[in-house]
């Protein structure tokens, strides 16, 4: 198991300096001269303020230094966390608006992620063994695998939100109250925040049904299945054999899916207009906000990383395999 | 399993040169998830072929004629530049098709040559492409594709294809690394090794067949999700400039409130074609492996 | 008689119709009697020794009757024999290495079943069953393990006891020896009979297609070939005084110990089975068979040829009616 997990640990730290380097690395190696991107935006300059903005853009950008050096103060400034000033939003630190936008990210992703991968097992498990029910799950799954997450994230509000006036379509919270904690803000932050969650929820949905159905299907005809049938065992018995044995696989693939849930989770806060870090993110793409979009993916990377950190203390609790062999991850 | 009835019931466990082509087709034309999803994805591909063609206008013809509910001139409407929808409809399923199909290939050909690389030759260059594989899977793809792509200025099709590509090939190097494991030490590979085949020929005469079936399996995944990736990412304002396609016709409505003011027709059809796309391949996809696979097969 | 069938024939569905693997079976089991059922691969003996315990979605019973006990077995009713499952029939499975499931250890999976079959003093059979184990040297620890911590020796003595906690009356061991190196495939031979002796199982059926096993621990054997029944016998005689070619064959084809093979050659038996898609008419041991004349062109019966001696060959009926022919005219002289 150490060795296990010392493969894993590597892996992070591996991960984390590539997503770093990255990072980093992305405007060096992009034709092109962000500086002068930026100071388009900046018609009619004479040429000698030109000049001067130029230096202290490259200056603030911590182009005047080699690359080596600039590639060490990126480090220094990710570890320190500091991560600059947002060019957009100036004079707010990249960090402040990152942590201000993460909550609502956190509280759209997490639940919807959870629920998601909860509902869709059961359903999934459920549909493996009643051919009916199968017949409903399966292509209903297939289709909201099938879905982009931007129609969604565009069907659902003009459903529930323009046909239908249930829920509002944009925002954290009513434009017309302030943040308190009282149950009137706290009910407005839920309804503004059901839709999203909703969409979020639908696409992953689907796969984890599917996942499921496949793997317990496939459990429930292997051979300690039949042995447990030979000796009498009710069915019941042999359903839960099966659906312990076919979680093992679908946790790992929890894990995988996490890059793609967070695209999706990106889309569809810009849809809803809803102030997380995809929201921000899309913010930084069109005012050109490099430090902040930088500074957003950093984060996003750390995060993806301790989720996957977590899910793998889960595995190793839940799986007896790994938890006892002695030897490392096998081929 | 006895031998006599084994030849009958499962289908053996010979290299892909035993099994009888026969034995596909048959169990092919009754599965009704193949026909059904195949057949849906000819027709989608038959009308992105056509489609536009068939459309009165280019897709970004201004006609003077803004926000127009579907019908009489203008199947679907227009939006508010007044270009026609239907047209902008036809000539997206094609530029998803192209941008999917690019992605695929490109993840094929990189996920397939390091794939087979690693699983034949194993040991330290094996241990790397793992470690590659889970780092750059562990990335979150489309956060990666923003970043990247919002430092360029201008974007082609064939940018984005190729850059899809190379952010999803891990998954087919996974699959064609750990098939080739396993096929590498089975007996009709020591056989070949044996009669004095060179490696190459090992690897394209005996186990590329057998894993045929198993690659276009994933590749055809690929392939839907690559049409998704680019519609995620053409939504975001990211993707090829001065090209239509569903995710920037989804794009446009969103920016011009199309939801606020009910123009349902700039994107719904966009959303419900491409979702149709991608169902009918995923349901193809399933269909299929219940063919190579017997076990799958609910009887 | 403790078990008897008669006239039993499972069917396997399969796209080109049904094909029978099991063809009009009888035989008879009296109380503690251990019968080997051997044959070669496709004989149809794993069918037979399933089908009298758990019927899958592929396998249909076409015909023929299964009494245990001289209660009738409802084989082709699944829910019907649930409950006599591992309490009156019970199986030790040709895949028992990979019969114990892996996600939860050995005593749980057993309270389980117990559970399942609504045991009533589970604690008794627990200890019970660490008794069992110290019997047959494994370690109570043995229950805390997960089934991928043991040896493959191990894994099979533990299913076997599993198989016989509740003390069936007939036990199919389906190729209990097969995956087992020599010096364990004689323990778990010892630990059969012994179980057979402490009463822990009254009958048991063993399907192998190693006949040197049946030599030591079986009372008698039956002889399958290509879905049929093609002699019964006691073990001595099968060994020793063989009636059907087909059995003749078998044991002379056994390499014998300490024999060198440049002074004898090692004789197989040419050809291969007959496809059970579409059996040929009368005996199916005719193509292969050195003494195949006319009348095997009919099916022969299984007919008891001398006490408790079955044989289902013309030539061994034939020759054994002139014999009597013979007897019966000296003795009139």
């Amino acid at each position: 198991m150490r060795r296990y997990l010392i493969r894993k640990l590597i892996t992070y730290v591996l991960a984390f300096f590539v997503g770093v380097t990255i990072d980093w690395g992305i405007p060096h190696l992009i034709p092109g001269d962000p500086i002068q991107g930026l100071l388009a935006r900046f018609s009619q300059l004479d040429p000698a303020s030109y000049a001067a903005l130029y230096k202290t853009f490259a200056q603030s950008f911590g182009l005047n230094v080699s690359l080596w050096q600039q590639y060490l103060n990126f480090w220094k400034g990710l570890l320190t966390g500091n991560m600059g000033i947002s060019i957009s939003d100036d004079p707010n630190t990249v960090t402040s608006l990152v942590f201000g936008a993460m909550p609502y990210t956190l509280a759209l992703l997490v639940p919807a992620v959870v629920l998601s991968y909860i509902v869709g097992n059961r359903l999934g498990a459920a549909a493996a063994r009643r051919k009916l029910l199968d017949n409903t799950v399966l292509p209903l799954g297939y289709v909201f695998q099938a879905i982009p997450y931007p129609w969604l994230a565009l069907v659902v509000p003009y459903l529930l939100g323009v046909v239908w006036h249930v829920f509002p379509i944009s925002g954290a919270y009513s434009e017309t109250l302030l943040p308190a904690w009282n149950w009137t803000f706290i009910a407005s932050l839920l309804d503004h925040w059901f839709l999203p969650f909703l969409t979020v929820f639908i696409v992953s949905l689907g796969g984890w049904a599917i996942g499921m159905r496949n793997l317990v299907i496939y459990e429930l005809e292997n051979d300690s299945s039949r042995y447990l049938r030979a000796l009498g065992a009710s069915e019941r018995v042999v359903r839960r054999y099966a659906y312990r044995s076919a979680s093992l696989p679908q946790l790992s693939g929890l894990a995988l899916a996490l890059g793609v849930v967070i695209g999706g989770n990106i889309v569809t806060e810009i849809a809803f207009d809803y102030p997380g870090l995809g929201h921000l993110i899309y913010g930084a793409i069109t005012s050109q906000d490099y430090f902040l979009l930088q500074g957003i993916f950093i984060f996003i990377v750390i995060g993806v990383l301790i989720a996957n950190f977590i899910i793998d203390l889960v595995f190793i609790t839940v799986d007896p395999r790994t938890r006892l062999s002695m030897q490392g991850a096998a081929a | 399993m006895s031998t006599a009835v084994s030849e009958i019931l499962d289908e053996p466990k010979t290299p892909a040169v035993g099994r009888k082509r026969s034995d596909f087709v048959y169990y092919g034309l009754r599965n009704k998830k193949l026909v059904f999803g195949l057949g849906l994805e000819l027709l989608l591909v038959l009308f992105a072929i056509i489609g536009p063609m068939l459309a009165k206008y280019g897709p970004q013809t201004l006609t003077g004629a803004q926000l127009h509910h579907p019908g009489g001139t203008y199947w679907l409407g227009t939006d508010s530049l007044g270009e026609d929808v239907y047209s902008q409809l036809a000539n997206g399923i094609r530029e998803s098709y192209l941008v999917g199909a690019l992605g695929a290939v490109s993840a094929a050909v990189v996920g397939m040559t390091l794939g087979f690389t690693a699983g034949w030759r194993g040991g330290i260059l094996d241990e790397v492409l793992q470690m590659v594989t889970n780092i750059i899977v562990m990335l979150p793809s489309l956060v990666l594709l923003v970043v990247i792509g919002s430092y360029l200025n201008s974007r082609s099709v064939l940018f984005e294809g190729v850059f899809i590509g190379l952010t999803t090939w891990p998954w087919v190097a996974r699959a064609v690394r750990a098939q080739t494991f396993s096929l590498r030490s089975r007996e009709f590979v020591e056989m070949a090794k044996l009669s004095g085949k060179r490696p190459l020929e090992i690897i394209v005469r005996d186990i590329a067949p057998n894993m045929a079936s198993y690659l276009f399996l994933v590749v055809i995944l690929l392939f839907g999700s690559s049409m998704l990736l680019a519609a995620s990412y053409d939504f975001l304002g990211l993707g090829p400039s001065n090209t239509v396609s569903l995710g920037w016709m989804m794009n446009q409505a969103t920016q011009n409130a199309a939801l606020l003011y009910r123009e349902w027709w700039w994107f719904v059809p966009p959303g419900a074609v491409l979702t149709a796309m991608v169902a009918a391949l995923l349901v193809a996809n399933v269909g299929l492996d219940e063919v190579f696979n017997p076990k799958l097969r609910q009887q | 008689m403790s078990v008897s069938v008669q006239n039993l024939s499972v069917a396997y569905r399969s796209r080109r119709g049904d094909v029978t693997a099991v063809d009009n079976v009888s035989f008879a089991l009296a109380d503690g009697e251990i019968m080997g059922l051997a044959g070669e691969s496709g004989s149809g003996k794993s069918t037979l020794g399933n089908a009298l315990v758990y019927l899958d979605q592929r396998m249909k019973a076409t015909g023929g009757t299964v009494t245990v006990d001289g209660r009738e077995l409802p084989i082709a009713d699944t829910r019907a024999m649930r409950p006599l499952r591992m309490t009156e029939v019970s199986l030790v499975p040709q895949y028992a290495m990979s019969a114990l499931p892996p996600t939860r250890k050995i005593g749980k999976l057993m309270t389980d079943l117990l559970k399942s079959h609504r045991v009533g003093d589970q604690r008794a059979v627990m200890t019970e069953l660490k008794r069992r184990l110290e019997l047959i040297g494994l370690r109570e620890d043995v229950l805390d393990k997960y089934s991928f911590e043991l040896s493959g020796g191990m894994r099979q003595r533990v299913t076997i006891i599993m198989s016989t906690l509740l003390n069936p009356s007939l036990l199919i061991a389906d190729e209990v020896t097969s995956a087992l190196d020599v010096s364990t495939q004689r323990a778990v031979g010892e630990m059969l009979l012994e179980f057979r002796d402490r009463g822990f199982v009254k009958s048991v059926i063993t399907i192998t297609h190693d006949l040197a096993i049946l030599a030591q621990i079986a009372d008698s054997i039956a002889i399958m070939y290509a879905g049929r029944l093609a002699e019964r016998a006691s073990t001595d005689a099968i060994v020793n005084s063989p009636l059907h070619p087909y059995t003749q064959a078998l044991i002379a084809s056994l390499p014998e110990v300490g024999v060198r093979h440049d002074q004898v050659t090692l004789t197989g038996i040419p050809g291969r089975p007959p496809s059970l898609v579409s059996p040929p008419a009368g005996c199916r041991f005719r193509e292969r068979c050195p003494f195949a004349f006319d009348k095997c062109t009919q099916t022969p019966p299984f007919v008891e040829i001398e006490p408790g001696h079955t044989v289902a060959c013309w030539k061994a009926s034939d020759e054994r009616g002139a014999a009597a022919g013979r007897a019966g005219q000296e003795q009139a002289v």
